[in-house]
């Protein structure tokens, strides 16, 4: 066992084990957000960082980082506030997220996560970017415009489902979640319909079609459910 | 009189949702009046701005020319002003021409030739884009919601009115 401290409390961690995964263990909600159980853990949402308080206050995405002895781990600062409020704040603004219509208005963890940390407006412009949508399945769409990047979607089906439908196109701001190498997701060989990518969404980015405002309820946690009862390989 | 506090509405492009839900303060209606004078909104008489306002709520979003020269007219006479609703704090639904450009979204509407919004005449002109409150001029609070419900807009009003400060927190700021 591996002995550190988390905001200042001692506690107990297996060797293995994530500083997000000990925090969860001990009661302690650190805000995730790219995220999900069962799926391969990427840290690149960054809304899980926290401070190491004995390497200088280093900031590290709990996520991926694993829990050291002697560690002195800070989950909750008034740094650490401010960080991860202007990243909700950059999420919110960096595409067209107009909750009062979207499906999955008041089940959201955009939404949520705005919620949790006090964000009540954004502080920086919004860019209002074109972006189109992908209706062509004849089960689920897609809507860029409400598109966070967590990559939920492409590891769920990489990772999960084994289809490797899902990937991402372009790099840095332009980056988008595409299907088959960007072929119409209707149009997809390889995509088996399952679903997991829409349950995995955090947002309404994926949904049902059919869906009316605020009525698109998704299970993410039916991703851990289906790994534990099949393990995966990768 | 002179002991009540000076409020005024203002109403952007939006739908009005947030002065119906203001109206859904139903009898808590007869208490704001008593705290409070609306001295300027859609529903009260008045044309003109008048000086010495004390609170500003302000629903819908910057869309227009003659819209923005109000938002500073407003902001230059009221104390404090509020950003009521989510078309004045994020865009909302108006914002949804932004991705176009804002001759195509007019010409679009209303074809060709001399088309209404595109220059400030009679009809005031189109902003190239619909923007919130806080990207023209200082906000001092924010009320969000489509529309916020009547509850979270009471505690707001009448905590500033009473102590100062309000503070929504948790699902008071919810969007949507």
């Amino acid at each position: 066992m591996i002995t550190l401290k988390l905001d200042g409390r001692e506690v107990q961690a297996k060797k293995g084990q994530t500083i997000l995964e000990v925090a969860l263990e001990n009661g302690i909600r650190i805000p995730t957000l790219c995220y999900l159980e069962g799926l391969s853990p990427k840290g690149t949402c960054r809304l899980c960082l926290v401070e190491i308080v004995n390497q200088n206050g280093k900031l590290v995405p709990a996520c991926v980082t694993p829990a050291e002895e002697g560690l002195e781990v800070v989950t909750h600062s008034d740094r650490l506030a401010q960080i991860r409020r202007t990243i909700v704040e950059m999420l919110f603004l960096e595409r067209n997220h107009i909750c009062a219509f979207c499906v999955s208005n008041g089940h959201c963890e955009l939404q949520d996560l705005a919620v949790e940390l006090g964000m009540d407006h954004v502080t920086l412009p919004y860019r209002y970017p074109g972006l189109a949508m992908d209706l062509s399945h004849g089960g689920f769409g897609l809507d860029h415009n409400r598109c966070v990047v967590c990559g939920r979607c492409v590891r769920a089906c990489s990772e999960v489902e084994g289809a490797f439908t899902w990937g991402f196109a372009g790099r840095g701001i332009d980056t988008m979640v595409a299907t088959d190498l960007g072929t119409p997701w209707g149009l997809s060989e390889t995509c088996t319909s399952c679903g997991k990518c829409v349950q995995a969404c955090p947002t309404g980015a994926l949904f049902e079609k059919g869906m009316a405002t605020a009525a698109q309820i998704k299970s993410p946690e039916i991703i851990r459910e289906v790994t534990e009862r099949r393990p995966r390989v990768f | 009189m002179s002991s009540k506090v000076r409020v005024a509405t203002m109403w952007f492009s939006g739908c009005s949702g947030c002065h119906m839900s203001f109206l859904d303060l139903d009898e808590r209606l007869i208490e704001f009046a008593e705290l409070a004078e609306l001295v300027y909104s859609p529903i009260v008489d008045p044309k003109e701005i008048p000086d010495g306002i004390d609170v500003a709520l302000i629903e819908g979003t910057v869309n227009t020319t003659e819209q923005l020269e109000h938002l500073r007219e407003i902001r230059e006479k009221a104390k404090i002003v509020v950003a009521f609703g989510d078309c004045a704090i994020t865009g909302n639904v108006p914002s949804m021409r932004n991705p176009s450009p804002r001759d195509e979204v007019l010409r679009t509407v209303y074809g060709r030739g001399d088309i209404p919004g595109l220059r400030a005449g009679d009809v005031p002109a189109l902003l190239p884009r619909a923007r919130p409150l806080q990207e023209h001029v200082k906000v001092d609070y924010y009320i969000p919601g489509c529309p916020p419900d009547a509850d979270r807009i009471w505690k707001f009003i009448v905590t500033l009115i009473k102590e100062g400060k309000p503070r929504l927190e948790g699902e008071e700021i919810r969007f949507g």
